[in-house]
Protein backbone atom coordinates (compact mmCIF):
# COMPACT_ATOMS: atom_id res chain seq x y z
CA UNK A 1 0.00 0.00 0.00
CA UNK A 2 2.85 2.37 0.90
CA UNK A 3 4.59 1.38 -2.30
CA UNK A 4 1.51 1.96 -4.42
CA UNK A 5 1.03 5.35 -2.76
CA UNK A 6 4.65 6.29 -3.43
CA UNK A 7 4.40 5.21 -7.08
CA UNK A 8 1.20 7.21 -7.60
CA UNK A 9 2.77 10.26 -5.97
CA UNK A 10 5.82 9.86 -8.17
CA UNK A 11 3.66 9.80 -11.31
CA UNK A 12 1.95 13.06 -10.33
CA UNK A 13 5.26 14.63 -9.35
CA UNK A 14 6.63 13.81 -12.80
CA UNK A 15 3.51 15.36 -14.32
CA UNK A 16 4.07 18.52 -12.22
CA UNK A 17 7.73 18.58 -13.25
CA UNK A 18 6.64 19.24 -16.83
CA UNK A 19 5.92 22.78 -15.66
CA UNK A 20 9.10 23.57 -13.68
CA UNK A 21 8.52 27.35 -13.45
CA UNK A 22 5.04 26.89 -12.01
CA UNK A 23 6.39 24.33 -9.55
CA UNK A 24 9.21 26.65 -8.44
CA UNK A 25 6.92 29.67 -8.04
CA UNK A 26 4.32 27.75 -6.06
CA UNK A 27 6.96 26.19 -3.80
CA UNK A 28 8.55 29.56 -3.04
CA UNK A 29 5.08 31.07 -2.69
CA UNK A 30 4.10 28.50 -0.08
CA UNK A 31 7.33 29.16 1.80
CA UNK A 32 6.81 32.93 1.77
CA UNK A 33 3.08 32.95 2.55
CA UNK A 34 3.48 30.62 5.51
CA UNK A 35 6.51 32.71 6.47
CA UNK A 36 4.06 35.54 7.14
CA UNK A 37 2.78 33.51 10.11
CA UNK A 38 6.14 33.81 11.77
CA UNK A 39 6.28 37.54 10.91
CA UNK A 40 3.03 37.89 12.87
CA UNK A 41 4.64 36.17 15.84
CA UNK A 42 7.64 38.51 15.65
CA UNK A 43 5.33 41.56 15.52
CA UNK A 44 3.56 40.29 18.63
CA UNK A 45 6.85 39.87 20.43
CA UNK A 46 7.98 43.36 19.43
CA UNK A 47 5.24 44.57 21.77
CA UNK A 48 5.31 41.97 24.52
CA UNK A 49 7.85 39.60 26.01
CA UNK A 50 5.53 36.65 26.45
CA UNK A 51 2.53 35.07 24.78
CA UNK A 52 0.32 32.99 27.06
CA UNK A 53 3.28 32.70 29.43
CA UNK A 54 5.77 31.57 26.74
CA UNK A 55 8.81 33.39 25.33
CA UNK A 56 9.59 33.96 21.64
CA UNK A 57 11.83 30.91 21.22
CA UNK A 58 9.32 28.66 22.98
CA UNK A 59 6.50 29.95 20.80
CA UNK A 60 8.65 29.37 17.71
CA UNK A 61 9.27 25.82 18.88
CA UNK A 62 5.53 25.18 19.35
CA UNK A 63 4.81 26.83 15.99
CA UNK A 64 7.54 24.93 14.14
CA UNK A 65 6.74 21.49 15.55
CA UNK A 66 3.00 21.77 14.87
CA UNK A 67 3.68 23.44 11.53
CA UNK A 68 5.99 20.64 10.45
CA UNK A 69 3.47 17.96 11.36
CA UNK A 70 0.66 19.89 9.68
CA UNK A 71 2.63 20.65 6.51
CA UNK A 72 3.76 17.03 6.08
CA UNK A 73 0.21 15.74 6.61
CA UNK A 74 -1.01 18.44 4.21
CA UNK A 75 1.56 17.43 1.59
CA UNK A 76 0.90 13.71 1.83
CA UNK A 77 -2.78 13.31 2.68
CA UNK A 78 -4.82 16.50 2.55
CA UNK A 79 -6.14 15.64 -0.91
CA UNK A 80 -8.65 13.38 0.84
CA UNK A 81 -10.62 16.57 1.48
CA UNK A 82 -11.39 16.51 -2.26
CA UNK A 83 -13.53 13.43 -1.77
CA UNK A 84 -16.77 15.36 -2.32
CA UNK A 85 -15.44 16.49 -5.73
CA UNK A 86 -14.73 12.86 -6.56
CA UNK A 87 -18.20 11.85 -5.41
CA UNK A 88 -19.92 14.52 -7.49
CA UNK A 89 -17.77 14.00 -10.59
CA UNK A 90 -18.13 10.22 -10.38
CA UNK A 91 -14.36 9.69 -10.25
CA UNK A 92 -14.79 7.82 -6.97
CA UNK A 93 -16.54 5.09 -8.97
CA UNK A 94 -13.39 4.74 -11.04
CA UNK A 95 -11.30 4.44 -7.86
CA UNK A 96 -13.58 1.81 -6.39
CA UNK A 97 -13.02 -0.53 -9.33
CA UNK A 98 -9.25 -0.50 -8.71
CA UNK A 99 -7.57 -3.04 -6.43
CA UNK A 100 -6.21 -0.30 -4.15
CA UNK A 101 -7.79 1.44 -1.16
CA UNK A 102 -9.70 4.54 -2.29
CA UNK A 103 -8.08 6.44 0.61
CA UNK A 104 -4.65 5.89 -0.92
CA UNK A 105 -5.95 6.83 -4.37
CA UNK A 106 -7.71 10.00 -3.25
CA UNK A 107 -4.73 11.08 -1.13
CA UNK A 108 -2.32 10.59 -4.03
CA UNK A 109 -4.61 11.92 -6.75
CA UNK A 110 -3.23 15.14 -8.23
CA UNK A 111 -0.48 15.16 -5.61
CA UNK A 112 0.96 18.67 -5.23
CA UNK A 113 4.71 18.52 -4.67
CA UNK A 114 4.93 22.30 -4.26
CA UNK A 115 3.44 21.91 -0.78
CA UNK A 116 6.99 20.98 0.21
CA UNK A 117 7.52 24.76 0.51
CA UNK A 118 5.45 24.87 3.68
CA UNK A 119 7.27 21.85 5.09
CA UNK A 120 10.55 23.67 4.53
CA UNK A 121 9.28 26.83 6.20
CA UNK A 122 8.17 24.96 9.34
CA UNK A 123 11.44 23.02 9.41
CA UNK A 124 13.43 26.26 9.21
CA UNK A 125 11.49 27.80 12.13
CA UNK A 126 12.00 24.66 14.20
CA UNK A 127 15.66 24.64 13.19
CA UNK A 128 16.07 28.21 14.43
CA UNK A 129 14.24 27.60 17.70
CA UNK A 130 15.78 24.29 18.78
CA UNK A 131 19.45 25.26 19.30
CA UNK A 132 18.36 28.28 21.40
CA UNK A 133 16.23 26.17 23.71
CA UNK A 134 19.00 23.96 25.04
CA UNK A 135 16.66 20.98 25.36
CA UNK A 136 18.38 18.38 27.56
CA UNK A 137 19.21 15.16 25.71
CA UNK A 138 16.96 13.22 28.09
CA UNK A 139 13.88 15.07 26.82
CA UNK A 140 14.80 15.62 23.18
CA UNK A 141 13.53 12.18 22.15
CA UNK A 142 10.03 13.56 22.45
CA UNK A 143 10.56 15.94 19.50
CA UNK A 144 10.49 13.36 16.67
CA UNK A 145 7.77 11.43 18.53
CA UNK A 146 5.53 14.48 18.69
CA UNK A 147 6.06 15.33 15.03
CA UNK A 148 5.11 11.80 13.97
CA UNK A 149 2.08 11.79 16.30
CA UNK A 150 1.14 15.21 14.94
CA UNK A 151 1.25 13.89 11.36
CA UNK A 152 -1.00 10.97 12.36
CA UNK A 153 -3.42 13.27 14.22
CA UNK A 154 -3.74 15.80 11.38
CA UNK A 155 -4.08 13.01 8.80
CA UNK A 156 -6.84 11.47 10.91
CA UNK A 157 -8.61 14.83 11.09
CA UNK A 158 -8.48 14.99 7.29
CA UNK A 159 -9.78 11.45 6.99
CA UNK A 160 -12.61 12.26 9.39
CA UNK A 161 -13.38 15.37 7.36
CA UNK A 162 -13.43 13.18 4.25
CA UNK A 163 -15.73 10.64 5.90
CA UNK A 164 -18.16 13.42 6.85
CA UNK A 165 -18.32 14.45 3.19
CA UNK A 166 -19.99 11.15 2.32
CA UNK A 167 -22.95 12.55 4.24
CA UNK A 168 -22.52 16.24 3.47
CA UNK A 169 -21.44 16.13 -0.15
CA UNK A 170 -22.22 19.80 -0.56
CA UNK A 171 -20.25 21.09 2.40
CA UNK A 172 -16.54 20.32 2.18
CA UNK A 173 -15.94 23.63 4.01
CA UNK A 174 -17.31 22.12 7.22
CA UNK A 175 -14.37 19.73 7.25
CA UNK A 176 -11.91 22.51 6.43
CA UNK A 177 -12.87 24.31 9.64
CA UNK A 178 -11.35 21.41 11.55
CA UNK A 179 -8.37 20.65 9.32
CA UNK A 180 -7.02 24.11 8.50
CA UNK A 181 -8.61 25.49 11.67
CA UNK A 182 -6.76 22.86 13.69
CA UNK A 183 -3.54 23.73 11.91
CA UNK A 184 -3.93 27.40 12.82
CA UNK A 185 -4.97 26.69 16.40
CA UNK A 186 -1.86 24.67 17.20
CA UNK A 187 0.43 27.47 16.00
CA UNK A 188 0.17 29.26 19.33
CA UNK A 189 0.47 28.08 22.95
CA UNK A 190 -2.95 26.76 23.90
CA UNK A 191 -2.81 28.90 27.04
CA UNK A 192 -3.78 31.92 24.92
CA UNK A 193 -7.18 30.33 24.25
CA UNK A 194 -10.14 29.95 26.59
CA UNK A 195 -10.61 26.93 28.85
CA UNK A 196 -13.42 25.52 26.74
CA UNK A 197 -11.32 25.38 23.61
CA UNK A 198 -8.40 23.76 25.42
CA UNK A 199 -10.68 21.16 26.95
CA UNK A 200 -12.25 20.52 23.56
CA UNK A 201 -8.91 19.96 21.83
CA UNK A 202 -7.67 17.80 24.71
CA UNK A 203 -10.60 15.48 25.29
CA UNK A 204 -12.66 15.60 22.09
CA UNK A 205 -10.52 16.33 19.04
CA UNK A 206 -7.07 15.70 20.52
CA UNK A 207 -5.14 18.49 18.81
CA UNK A 208 -3.53 19.35 22.18
CA UNK A 209 -1.41 16.22 21.69
CA UNK A 210 0.14 17.49 18.46
CA UNK A 211 2.50 19.93 20.13
CA UNK A 212 1.01 21.33 23.34
CA UNK A 213 1.21 18.48 25.84
CA UNK A 214 4.42 16.88 24.47
CA UNK A 215 5.81 20.39 23.94
CA UNK A 216 5.36 21.19 27.63
CA UNK A 217 7.49 18.13 28.36
CA UNK A 218 10.21 19.15 25.92
CA UNK A 219 10.23 22.70 27.32
CA UNK A 220 10.16 21.42 30.93
CA UNK A 221 7.10 23.53 31.74
CA UNK A 222 4.15 22.88 34.00
CA UNK A 223 0.73 22.80 32.38
CA UNK A 224 -0.72 26.30 32.91
CA UNK A 225 -4.13 24.66 32.95
CA UNK A 226 -3.18 22.15 35.62
CA UNK A 227 -3.48 18.75 33.91
CA UNK A 228 -1.32 16.02 35.51
CA UNK A 229 2.22 15.44 34.34
CA UNK A 230 1.61 12.04 32.75
CA UNK A 231 -0.88 13.49 30.25
CA UNK A 232 2.03 14.85 28.24
CA UNK A 233 3.10 11.29 27.33
CA UNK A 234 -0.26 10.42 25.84
CA UNK A 235 0.36 11.70 22.30
CA UNK A 236 0.96 8.24 20.76
CA UNK A 237 -2.18 6.88 22.44
CA UNK A 238 -4.22 9.87 21.28
CA UNK A 239 -2.85 9.53 17.73
CA UNK A 240 -3.64 5.80 17.52
CA UNK A 241 -7.12 6.27 19.01
CA UNK A 242 -7.99 9.08 16.60
CA UNK A 243 -6.58 7.16 13.63
CA UNK A 244 -8.77 4.20 14.58
CA UNK A 245 -11.89 6.36 14.78
CA UNK A 246 -11.00 7.98 11.46
CA UNK A 247 -10.45 4.61 9.77
CA UNK A 248 -13.82 3.32 10.98
CA UNK A 249 -15.58 6.52 9.89
CA UNK A 250 -13.94 6.37 6.47
CA UNK A 251 -14.94 2.75 6.04
CA UNK A 252 -18.51 3.55 7.06
CA UNK A 253 -18.49 6.38 4.52
CA UNK A 254 -17.42 4.05 1.70
CA UNK A 255 -20.11 1.55 2.71
CA UNK A 256 -22.74 4.27 2.67
CA UNK A 257 -21.59 5.62 -0.66
CA UNK A 258 -24.52 6.03 -3.01
CA UNK A 259 -22.74 6.90 -6.23
CA UNK A 260 -24.38 9.22 -8.74
CA UNK A 261 -27.03 8.50 -11.36
CA UNK A 262 -26.18 6.74 -14.63
CA UNK B 1 -19.27 -16.49 -13.04
CA UNK B 2 -21.89 -13.96 -11.87
CA UNK B 3 -24.63 -15.02 -9.51
CA UNK B 4 -27.30 -12.75 -8.10
CA UNK B 5 -29.91 -14.00 -5.63
CA UNK B 6 -32.82 -11.78 -4.64
CA UNK B 7 -30.47 -8.85 -5.06
CA UNK B 8 -31.89 -5.46 -4.06
CA UNK B 9 -30.83 -1.90 -3.45
CA UNK B 10 -33.01 0.73 -1.81
CA UNK B 11 -32.21 4.43 -1.55
CA UNK B 12 -33.69 6.91 0.86
CA UNK B 13 -34.71 9.97 -1.09
CA UNK B 14 -36.09 12.80 1.05
CA UNK B 15 -37.43 10.41 3.63
CA UNK B 16 -39.02 8.06 1.09
CA UNK B 17 -37.58 4.65 0.34
CA UNK B 18 -37.03 4.05 -3.36
CA UNK B 19 -36.21 0.54 -4.57
CA UNK B 20 -33.81 1.01 -7.48
CA UNK B 21 -33.35 -2.74 -7.78
CA UNK B 22 -35.39 -5.44 -6.11
CA UNK B 23 -35.46 -9.20 -5.99
CA UNK B 24 -33.09 -9.65 -8.90
CA UNK B 25 -31.90 -13.20 -9.49
CA UNK B 26 -29.85 -14.47 -12.40
CA UNK B 27 -26.81 -16.53 -13.16
CA UNK B 28 -24.20 -15.92 -15.83
CA UNK B 29 -21.76 -18.71 -16.75
CA UNK B 30 -18.14 -18.28 -17.74
CA UNK B 31 -17.74 -17.30 -21.39
CA UNK B 32 -21.26 -15.95 -21.86
CA UNK B 33 -21.98 -12.67 -23.64
CA UNK B 34 -24.99 -11.07 -21.98
CA UNK B 35 -26.74 -7.81 -22.76
CA UNK B 36 -28.72 -5.96 -20.12
CA UNK B 37 -31.61 -3.86 -21.42
CA UNK B 38 -34.10 -1.61 -19.72
CA UNK B 39 -35.58 1.87 -19.86
CA UNK B 40 -33.76 4.82 -18.29
CA UNK B 41 -33.88 4.56 -14.51
CA UNK B 42 -34.75 0.86 -14.57
CA UNK B 43 -31.83 -0.08 -12.34
CA UNK B 44 -29.23 -1.26 -14.85
CA UNK B 45 -26.43 0.98 -13.62
CA UNK B 46 -27.30 0.29 -10.00
CA UNK B 47 -27.03 -3.44 -10.74
CA UNK B 48 -23.66 -2.97 -12.47
CA UNK B 49 -22.43 -0.95 -9.48
CA UNK B 50 -23.44 -3.71 -7.08
CA UNK B 51 -21.69 -6.33 -9.21
CA UNK B 52 -18.48 -4.30 -9.22
CA UNK B 53 -18.46 -3.44 -5.50
CA UNK B 54 -19.12 0.28 -5.93
CA UNK B 55 -22.50 0.08 -4.21
CA UNK B 56 -23.35 -2.33 -1.43
CA UNK B 57 -26.69 -4.13 -1.82
CA UNK B 58 -29.38 -3.52 0.77
CA UNK B 59 -30.84 -7.00 0.31
CA UNK B 60 -30.01 -10.31 -1.31
CA UNK B 61 -26.65 -11.69 -2.33
CA UNK B 62 -24.33 -11.45 -5.28
CA UNK B 63 -21.06 -13.15 -6.13
CA UNK B 64 -18.79 -12.35 -9.04
CA UNK B 65 -15.93 -14.72 -9.86
CA UNK B 66 -16.76 -16.41 -6.57
CA UNK B 67 -16.29 -13.22 -4.53
CA UNK B 68 -18.66 -10.98 -2.60
CA UNK B 69 -18.10 -7.59 -4.31
CA UNK B 70 -18.66 -5.49 -1.20
CA UNK B 71 -16.47 -7.49 1.16
CA UNK B 72 -13.76 -8.48 -1.32
CA UNK B 73 -13.83 -5.41 -3.53
CA UNK B 74 -10.09 -5.11 -4.07
CA UNK B 75 -9.64 -8.85 -4.69
CA UNK B 76 -12.50 -8.73 -7.17
CA UNK B 77 -11.00 -5.71 -8.92
CA UNK B 78 -8.13 -7.91 -10.10
CA UNK B 79 -10.53 -10.38 -11.71
CA UNK B 80 -12.86 -7.96 -13.50
CA UNK B 81 -12.55 -5.12 -15.96
CA UNK B 82 -15.07 -2.29 -15.85
CA UNK B 83 -15.92 0.33 -18.46
CA UNK B 84 -18.32 3.23 -17.99
CA UNK B 85 -19.43 4.68 -21.31
CA UNK B 86 -20.63 7.88 -19.69
CA UNK B 87 -17.38 8.70 -18.00
CA UNK B 88 -13.79 7.69 -18.23
CA UNK B 89 -11.86 5.75 -15.62
CA UNK B 90 -8.67 7.24 -17.03
CA UNK B 91 -6.84 10.27 -15.64
CA UNK B 92 -8.08 13.38 -17.38
CA UNK B 93 -4.80 15.30 -17.25
CA UNK B 94 -2.37 12.51 -18.07
CA UNK B 95 -1.37 11.21 -21.49
CA UNK B 96 -3.05 7.90 -22.31
CA UNK B 97 0.26 6.05 -21.98
CA UNK B 98 0.76 7.42 -18.43
CA UNK B 99 -2.77 6.38 -17.51
CA UNK B 100 -1.94 2.85 -18.63
CA UNK B 101 1.29 2.95 -16.65
CA UNK B 102 -0.67 4.00 -13.52
CA UNK B 103 -3.01 1.08 -14.10
CA UNK B 104 -0.02 -1.23 -14.36
CA UNK B 105 1.11 0.05 -10.94
CA UNK B 106 -2.35 -0.19 -9.36
CA UNK B 107 -2.86 -3.76 -10.55
CA UNK B 108 0.77 -4.73 -10.01
CA UNK B 109 1.08 -6.18 -13.51
CA UNK B 110 4.61 -7.28 -14.36
CA UNK B 111 6.35 -5.28 -17.06
CA UNK B 112 6.66 -8.05 -19.61
CA UNK B 113 3.03 -9.23 -19.80
CA UNK B 114 1.95 -5.57 -19.55
CA UNK B 115 4.14 -4.67 -22.53
CA UNK B 116 2.74 -7.58 -24.56
CA UNK B 117 -0.89 -6.84 -23.70
CA UNK B 118 -0.49 -3.13 -24.36
CA UNK B 119 1.12 -3.80 -27.74
CA UNK B 120 -1.66 -6.18 -28.68
CA UNK B 121 -4.41 -3.82 -27.50
CA UNK B 122 -2.72 -0.88 -29.25
CA UNK B 123 -2.89 -2.81 -32.52
CA UNK B 124 -6.39 -4.20 -32.05
CA UNK B 125 -7.84 -0.87 -30.95
CA UNK B 126 -5.67 1.19 -33.30
CA UNK B 127 -4.37 3.45 -30.52
CA UNK B 128 -0.83 4.13 -31.75
CA UNK B 129 -1.77 7.60 -33.01
CA UNK B 130 -2.89 9.00 -29.67
CA UNK B 131 -0.96 7.18 -26.93
CA UNK B 132 0.84 10.38 -25.92
CA UNK B 133 -2.25 12.61 -26.04
CA UNK B 134 -3.74 13.74 -22.70
CA UNK B 135 -7.06 12.01 -22.11
CA UNK B 136 -9.01 15.27 -22.02
CA UNK B 137 -7.99 15.95 -25.65
CA UNK B 138 -9.14 12.57 -27.00
CA UNK B 139 -12.28 12.25 -29.08
CA UNK B 140 -15.05 10.14 -27.57
CA UNK B 141 -14.21 7.22 -29.85
CA UNK B 142 -10.53 7.37 -28.95
CA UNK B 143 -11.33 7.72 -25.25
CA UNK B 144 -13.62 4.71 -25.35
CA UNK B 145 -10.89 2.61 -26.96
CA UNK B 146 -8.51 3.84 -24.25
CA UNK B 147 -11.00 2.86 -21.57
CA UNK B 148 -11.47 -0.58 -23.12
CA UNK B 149 -7.72 -1.14 -23.17
CA UNK B 150 -7.43 0.10 -19.57
CA UNK B 151 -10.05 -2.42 -18.45
CA UNK B 152 -8.16 -5.31 -20.03
CA UNK B 153 -4.51 -4.63 -19.16
CA UNK B 154 -4.74 -6.89 -16.11
CA UNK B 155 -6.32 -9.65 -18.20
CA UNK B 156 -9.63 -9.97 -16.30
CA UNK B 157 -11.89 -13.01 -16.59
CA UNK B 158 -15.02 -10.84 -16.60
CA UNK B 159 -15.68 -7.62 -18.46
CA UNK B 160 -18.53 -5.40 -17.29
CA UNK B 161 -19.51 -2.49 -19.52
CA UNK B 162 -22.08 0.19 -18.77
CA UNK B 163 -23.24 1.63 -22.10
CA UNK B 164 -19.93 1.16 -23.93
CA UNK B 165 -21.25 2.36 -27.30
CA UNK B 166 -23.10 5.46 -26.11
CA UNK B 167 -22.47 8.47 -28.31
CA UNK B 168 -20.14 6.68 -30.72
CA UNK B 169 -20.34 7.14 -34.50
CA UNK B 170 -21.12 4.04 -36.56
CA UNK B 171 -17.52 3.30 -37.44
CA UNK B 172 -16.30 3.58 -33.83
CA UNK B 173 -19.29 1.57 -32.70
CA UNK B 174 -18.51 -1.20 -35.18
CA UNK B 175 -14.89 -1.19 -34.00
CA UNK B 176 -15.87 -1.54 -30.34
CA UNK B 177 -18.38 -4.30 -31.14
CA UNK B 178 -15.89 -6.21 -33.23
CA UNK B 179 -13.30 -5.92 -30.49
CA UNK B 180 -15.71 -7.15 -27.80
CA UNK B 181 -16.88 -10.07 -29.91
CA UNK B 182 -13.32 -11.19 -30.57
CA UNK B 183 -12.35 -10.79 -26.94
CA UNK B 184 -15.25 -13.01 -25.92
CA UNK B 185 -14.60 -15.59 -28.65
CA UNK B 186 -10.81 -15.79 -28.47
CA UNK B 187 -10.13 -15.29 -24.76
CA UNK B 188 -13.38 -16.68 -23.39
CA UNK B 189 -13.84 -13.46 -21.42
CA UNK B 190 -17.29 -13.30 -19.85
CA UNK B 191 -18.98 -10.09 -20.99
CA UNK B 192 -21.93 -8.29 -19.43
CA UNK B 193 -22.95 -5.00 -20.99
CA UNK B 194 -25.81 -2.59 -20.56
CA UNK B 195 -27.01 -0.69 -23.58
CA UNK B 196 -29.82 1.21 -25.22
CA UNK B 197 -28.47 0.32 -28.62
CA UNK B 198 -30.33 -2.73 -29.91
CA UNK B 199 -27.65 -3.14 -32.58
CA UNK B 200 -25.30 -4.10 -29.74
CA UNK B 201 -27.77 -6.76 -28.65
CA UNK B 202 -28.44 -8.14 -32.12
CA UNK B 203 -24.80 -8.31 -33.13
CA UNK B 204 -23.23 -9.38 -29.87
CA UNK B 205 -25.45 -10.84 -27.22
CA UNK B 206 -26.51 -14.44 -27.13
CA UNK B 207 -28.60 -13.72 -24.08
CA UNK B 208 -30.63 -10.75 -22.90
CA UNK B 209 -31.61 -9.63 -19.41
CA UNK B 210 -34.36 -7.05 -19.39
CA UNK B 211 -34.71 -4.99 -16.25
CA UNK B 212 -37.78 -2.88 -15.65
CA UNK B 213 -38.69 -0.97 -12.50
CA UNK B 214 -35.76 -2.63 -10.75
CA UNK B 215 -37.00 -6.16 -11.45
CA UNK B 216 -35.92 -8.80 -13.90
CA UNK B 217 -38.61 -8.77 -16.57
CA UNK B 218 -37.04 -11.10 -19.11
CA UNK B 219 -34.12 -13.50 -19.24
CA UNK B 220 -33.47 -15.49 -22.40
CA UNK B 221 -32.09 -15.51 -25.92
CA UNK B 222 -32.76 -12.80 -28.49
CA UNK B 223 -35.05 -15.25 -30.32
CA UNK B 224 -37.07 -15.88 -27.19
CA UNK B 225 -37.30 -12.14 -26.61
CA UNK B 226 -38.78 -11.70 -30.09
CA UNK B 227 -41.33 -14.41 -29.40
CA UNK B 228 -42.69 -12.68 -26.29
CA UNK B 229 -44.70 -10.20 -28.33
CA UNK B 230 -46.72 -11.94 -31.05
CA UNK B 231 -46.96 -9.99 -34.30
CA UNK B 232 -43.84 -7.85 -33.76
CA UNK B 233 -40.87 -8.97 -35.80
CA UNK B 234 -38.13 -6.42 -35.15
CA UNK B 235 -36.26 -6.40 -31.88
CA UNK B 236 -36.75 -2.65 -31.71
CA UNK B 237 -40.54 -2.94 -31.83
CA UNK B 238 -40.55 -5.77 -29.31
CA UNK B 239 -38.44 -3.88 -26.80
CA UNK B 240 -40.46 -0.68 -27.29
CA UNK B 241 -43.62 -2.68 -26.69
CA UNK B 242 -42.20 -4.21 -23.54
CA UNK B 243 -40.98 -0.84 -22.19
CA UNK B 244 -44.37 0.76 -22.82
CA UNK B 245 -46.61 -1.97 -21.58
CA UNK B 246 -44.57 -3.25 -18.73
CA UNK B 247 -42.30 -6.12 -19.34
CA UNK B 248 -43.83 -8.99 -17.48
CA UNK B 249 -44.03 -11.84 -19.96
CA UNK B 250 -44.54 -14.35 -17.18
CA UNK B 251 -47.73 -12.52 -16.31
CA UNK B 252 -46.82 -11.77 -12.75
CA UNK B 253 -48.06 -8.44 -11.43
CA UNK B 254 -45.56 -5.61 -11.00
Amino acid sequence: MVRTYALLVWTWTRAAAQYPLSFALMTVGGFVVSGLDIAVIWVIFANTSSLGGFGLTEVMFLYGSAGLAFAIADLLFSNVDRISEHIRAGTLDAMLIRPVSPFVQVAADRFMPHRIGRVAQAAVVLGIALPRLDVPAGRAWMIPVMVVCGIVIFTSVWALGGAVQFLLTDAPEVANAFTYGGGMLTQYPLSVYGDHIVRGVTFILPLAFVNWQPGLYVLGRDDPLGLPHWVRFLSPAAAVALALVAALAWRAGIRRYRSTGS
Amino acid sequence: MIEAAALGRAFKVRGRVVHAVRDLSFRIEAGEFVGCLGPNGAGKSTTIKMLTGILSPTSGRVTVAGLDPTRRRTALARRIGVVFGQRTTLWWDLPLRDSFELIRLLYKVDRKPFRERLDELTTLLDMAGFLTTPVRQLSLGQRMRGDLAAALLHDPAVLVLDEPTIGLDIVSKAGVRDFLRRRNAEYGTTVLLTTHDLGDVERLCRRVLLIDHGRLAFDGTVGELLATVPGETSIEDVVAHLYRNGASPTGEPR
